[in-house]
């Protein structure tokens, strides 16, 4: 053996300001800046489904300001169709990429997977560095859109070709506006696929000692299947963004079919295919759903096994579950194109496994209720918001009973109905996720405890709120209330619009208890009481430091782990009913009654 | 219930001790600057040896997104034209595949020096540079396939076939200068001996991925399906 | 606090059932021969939906109420039956029951897609572009002209881009704004875009198909009851989308004749 000199570290303390908050390796430094731009993301999200909820129960009516933001889009502060749809595409790709995707994933994964494995960080800081920086770009491109002469898209955030692909004589801000769109998701692929590599390599190398696969907390197989699919899913989007983009501005014909004439001219691409755009998207787009959901659901067994004080009936059910949801994410795509000319029979192959997808969803589901029987279960905001996720989760998911068949997706295809259920299923139930996370995990991340009143507060008003939004979706569905439609103006639809008017101000409402959140947030990060290592009386890794974690999580030593994070319920010498994974401790048995 | 619990294994009662080398969870990170080759290959998490085919596997996933979109392109329409691909593909073809010879020779010499076998380490420093070189050419030869086709006539939106030459031929380019980034790194890395065993073994298999990668496409595009 | 959500959660799930139970909000009564086969469907899934988030919801509340009471014994007890059980009524109550409800429904989806149209079935054009249908009917002679997209020019009203001075069976084609079909009498539709996607909702024939720029696809229908019922587009198309429409009326044979003497009258 050499001498060697001194072990330079590639990632030690950080130094300066820069290092230490902007550009930082840390994962948790990176976790923090990924959930600060998800929820800078879900309020600008947040405001556009405002603005665009008013349109709807009120589409004469003029919002004061709006003529300020676009005097094209709004004269005299008076919502034009086009400005509708250009905020409702807006609103679901801000949601959908920078909160839905970032928020339990990038930004939950980043802070607590390498922290629940055991390591001192993920084995690729750079990378990791520059997935933050990447996803920061696309959100600053995206934004960017509704500063361009023509504004942000209308296509929607699916995007249809030829509307998204012929240019700006297909509608306002299908020029610049779509282009940016297509760069911004480009660029986000870039840094989603940086984060699942990170996640992965993390999982499969990075576990300490002792830490088996089978010990591995709930979240982190969670956080892990999510990235095998974000990895797969991502790597398809891209594809479609560049062929989209050449379509734009390099004259190619990858999507525009031949013959289509706009304000009588022909347009000047030929032989494109129309469908070929909709198998890529949603090739992603239904994966995509579970990035978002899957997170939530990994997030959702973590807090009530940890506030039930029992194991879950069985943690392997839910695993395998979760595994076969991400499996079957990948044959059911087709399920959101029965009606769009694809053939017929291919409908049929795809609705068999949609309507599969409702085995691993009710599994997941009675485990979790079946578990909360002879618990001892704790309420607190983190472990309400993950019991409104079971009742959301389930109200999103049986409304898939009926748009997972052909036949009544006929009538139910494009109808309210389908936002009613994407909205239940992976907008609420996965904020829901977000919230218990954040009322979880927040004395950790700051070493600061999260008021429990307000958060309390919050958690009944937007319980309350959400339903009142989201279940009337369904009965406009129902009545075949076509989504997308700037104003009601069919006579089938004109009965449906007190509805709508109720959906908005139950939105106005629930939007607005949501500053009770942010004030908490900060009133909590600087005047919360100070948080014990483990306020939870948790058993996973991440309570076996102090809180806030120093730079270098464990201070330099590995943790060994001894059991697996399901050692709830037991009895020991000193008293506690749980055993942390790093505890070398013995249960003396269980602590089941009769 | 979950909590019937298997006795502890022994082999995991050991103390905490800081590993500076093998897999563990903490401490990995920790490299030697200029220290010596031989000791410091193994300072690394085997991560990379593992995350490199994460990442090609995701390559793969795009290409494969790139293909499927060639094939349902080229059965929507008639006005798919077959384009004669400019000879000097063939030549840049054996240089990339050359690159990966004279990759693998200096991958051999590196391991070599290190295990002990032998004392000079110069010899695979210039076959990374060769290596180097070869790549460099490939992309150059590239450029030159373009400005061939351009001189036919023949651009980007000329016809679907030529769209997807660009596409195919631009993405790859991209991904192998990628390499090329690797590469440099790699030589940089044995220039201070900071280099990992597992940092050379990872960016040689995405050298030899480029290889394939390229031998799909351009059979993809010769073939004509 | 949990007694009060388990009480929140039951008294949502069943506020959320009763305008579904009442029929508060009905799709608009239908009107064609195969419709009855997706209502019956929609029917029974409504039943297994409706049936299982109740279930859900309900045991979810009754067990935070009974579970979520402060206790001092450390006993915690254990579902009966434990996971196995639950696994097994998630694949045989919830699985086979959903994918069987799924095979029958094919029924429902075969009717409309996989017979063909009768052959004296009625062929009738749409063209679906920014923000109008128009539709067009053959003649006298039963052939449609070619088109040509080139010619398309709204200025001189020809909308469909056809060419009479060259193409004989363009010369007598019908083109309207309004749709208008014999009652009880088969209609082949033949769909065309325009320019960017589309689609051809009538609610109340259940009846809905995207257009497909690029590809010309065909439905086929008959409708049973007289009246004027609105076709919808319901696929993206621009900033016009919410208020592309057209009329469907369904006449009598005679009413029909007699319309399709005054549009020919029209041309």
């Amino acid at each position: 053996m050499h001498e060697t000199a001194a072990p330079a570290v590639v990632h030690g303390p950080p130094t300066t300001f820069l290092s230490k908050h902007v550009f930082s390796l840390d994962h948790k430094v990176i976790g923090l800046q990924y959930y600060t731009l998800a929820l800078v993301a879900v309020v600008t999200g947040m405001v556009l489904s405002w603005l665009m909820r008013i349109h709807l129960g009120w589409s004469s009516a003029a919002i004061p300001g709006l003529q300020v933001l676009s005097p094209n889009g709004a004269p005299g502060g008076v919502m034009t169709p086009e400005y509708y749809l250009q905020l409702m595409t807006m609103h679901a790709t801000i949601m959908v990429f920078f909160v839905l995707t970032t928020a339990p994933f990038a930004a939950f994964g980043n802070y607590f997977l390498p922290i629940q494995v055991g390591a001192e960080d993920m084995p690729f800081p750079h990378f990791n560095m520059m997935s933050f920086w990447t996803t920061f770009t696309a959100f600053l491109i995206l934004v960017a859109a509704f500063f361009v002469p023509d504004g942000p898209p209308l296509s929607g955030w699916t995007a249809y070709a030829p509307l998204s692909a012929i240019g700006k004589n297909a509608g306002p801000g299908e020029g610049t506006g779509q282009v940016l769109w297509a760069a911004a998701l480009g660029v986000f692929c870039i840094g989603q696929l940086l984060g699942s590599l990170n996640f992965i390599s993390t999982v499969l190398d990075m576990r300490t000692k002792g830490m088996t696969l089978a010990r591995l907390p709930v979240t982190c197989w969670a956080w892990f299947i999510t990235s095998c699919m974000g990895l797969t899913a991502f790597a398809v989007l891209m594809p479609a963004t560049i062929l989209l983009i050449l379509d734009h501005v390099a004259g190619t014909s990858f999507f525009i079919a031949s013959g289509l004439v706009l304000n009588d001219q022909l347009v000047p691409h030929s032989g494109g295919s129309t469908l070929l755009w909709q198998h890529l998207f949603w090739f992603f787009g239904h994966p995509e759903v579970y990035i978002a959901i899957v997170p939530g659901m990994g997030i959702v067994t973590h807090v009530l096994v940890t506030n039930m004080r029992r194991p879950m009936l069985s943690m392997k059910a839910i695993l395998y579950s979760m595994w076969a949801l991400a499996f079957l994410s990948y044959m059911v795509y087709g399920h959101h194109m029965f009606v769009s000319g694809m053939n017929p029979f291919s409908s049929l192959v795809f609705s068999f496994p949609t309507l599969m997808i409702t085995i691993p969803s009710t599994v997941v589901v009675l485990i979790w209720i079946g578990s909360l029987y002879g618990s001892k279960l704790r309420i607190n905001t983190a472990s309400l918001f993950a019991l409104g996720f079971i009742s959301m989760f389930v109200s999103g998911g049986v409304s898939g009973f009926f748009l997972a068949q052909p036949s009544i997706d006929i009538m139910l295809h494009a109808t309210y109905f389908v936002v009613g259920h994407f909205h239940m299923v992976m907008g609420v139930a996965a904020m829901f996720g977000i919230f218990s996370g954040t009322y979880f995990w927040f004395p950790k991340m700051t070493g600061h405890m999260m008021n429990e009143t307000i958060g309390k507060i919050h958690f009944w008003l937007t319980f309350v709120g959400t339903y009142c939004i989201f279940m009337p979706f369904h009965y406009l569905g129902w009545a075949g209330n076509v989504r997308r439609y700037a104003a009601f103006t069919d006579d089938f639809l004109k009965p449906l619009i007190p509805v709508h008017q109720f959906i908005t101000v139950a939105a106005i409402f629930t939007g607005a208890v949501q500053l009770l959140f942010i004030y908490n947030l900060i009133y909590s990060r600087f005047r919360g009481p100070a948080a014990p290592a483990n306020p939870w009386e948790g058993t996973s890794l991440e309570w076996a430091m102090p809180s806030p974690p120093p730079w270098n999580n464990f201070g330099g030593h590995d943790p060994i782990v001894y059991h697996d994070a399901d050692q709830y319920g037991v009895k020991t010498a000193s008293g506690a009913d749980y055993i942390m994974q790093n505890s070398p401790e013995q249960a003396l048995g269980t602590a089941e009654g009769d | 219930m979950a909590t019937t619990l298997p006795p502890p294994k022994p082999e995991l009662l050991s103390l905490p001790e800081r590993r500076q080398n093998g897999h563990s969870g903490g401490g990995q990170n920790l490299v030697p600057a200029g220290g010596d080759l031989r000791v410091t290959q193994h300072y690394s998490p085997p991560a990379s040896s593992s995350a490199i085919w994460v990442a090609i596997a995701a390559i793969c996933m795009s290409f494969a997104a790139f293909t499927s979109a060639l094939i349902v392109r080229q059965g929507s329409s008639n006005d798919w034209r077959h384009i004669t691909l400019p000879s000097v593909l063939f030549l840049s073809t054996l240089l990339l595949l050359a690159s990966s010879v004279t990759l693998e020779v200096a991958r051999r010499r590196v391991a070599a020096y290190m295990g002990g076998a032998t004392a000079d380490i110069a010899p695979s420093r210039l076959w990374m540079y060769l290596t180097l070189g070869l790549g460099l050419l490939f992309v150059a030869g590239q450029y030159a396939a373009w400005l061939q086709l351009r001189s036919q006539g023949l651009y980007l939106a000329t016809n679907p076939n030529s769209s997807f030459f660009y596409v195919f031929t631009a993405i790859h380019a991209v991904h192998v200068l990628g390499g090329l980034a690797g590469l440099l790194r790699v030589i940089r890395k044995l220039g201070n001996a900071s280099l990992r065993r597992s940092t050379l073994d990872a960016t040689a298999y995405y050298w030899h991925f480029m290889g394939v990668l390229w031998v799909y496409l351009f059979l993809l595009l010769w073939l004509k399906i | 606090m949990g007694k009060l959500l388990a009480v929140t959660i039951i008294i949502i799930a069943i506020a959320s059932a009763v305008p579904f139970v009442m029929h508060t909000w009905e799709p608009p009564a239908d009107v064609s021969t195969h419709g009855g086969l997706i209502d019956e469907q929609m029917a029974d899934t409504m039943i297994e939906a409706g049936v299982s988030f109740l279930a859900a919801q309900i045991l979810l509340g009754l067990f935070i109420w009974q579970f979520s009471k402060p206790r001092t014994d450390s006993k915690v007890k254990t579902f009966p039956g434990g996971a196995k059980g639950l696994v097994i009524a998630a694949i045989v109550l919830v699985g086979v029951e959903v994918l069987a409800l799924g095979a029958f429904g094919s029924k429902a989806w075969a009717a409309v897609y996989f017979t063909p149209p009768a052959a004296d079935a009625m062929p009738v054009q749409v063209q679906a572009g920014q923000f109008a249908f128009y539709f067009r009917y053959p003649g006298p002679d039963g052939k449609f002209g070619p088109l040509h997209p080139e010619m398309i020019n709204e200025g001189n009203q020809n909308l469909f881009g056809l060419d009479p001075e060259h193409d004989v069976e363009s010369r007598d084609d019908v083109v309207t704004a309004e749709m208008a079909i014999p009652v009880n009498k088969e209609v082949h539709l033949l769909m065309h875009a325009k320019d960017v996607s589309h689609s051809f909702y009538v609610p109340a024939l259940r009846i809905h198909q995207d257009f497909v720029p690029g590809l010309d696809l065909s439905l086929h229908f008959t409708a049973t009851k007289v009246g004027t019922y609105e076709i919808v587009c319901s696929q993206l198309c621009g900033l016009g989308h919410y208020n592309m429409r057209a009329y469907l009326k369904v006449l009598s044979q005679q009413d029909f004749d007699e319309w399709m003497k005054k549009e020919q009258a029209a041309q």
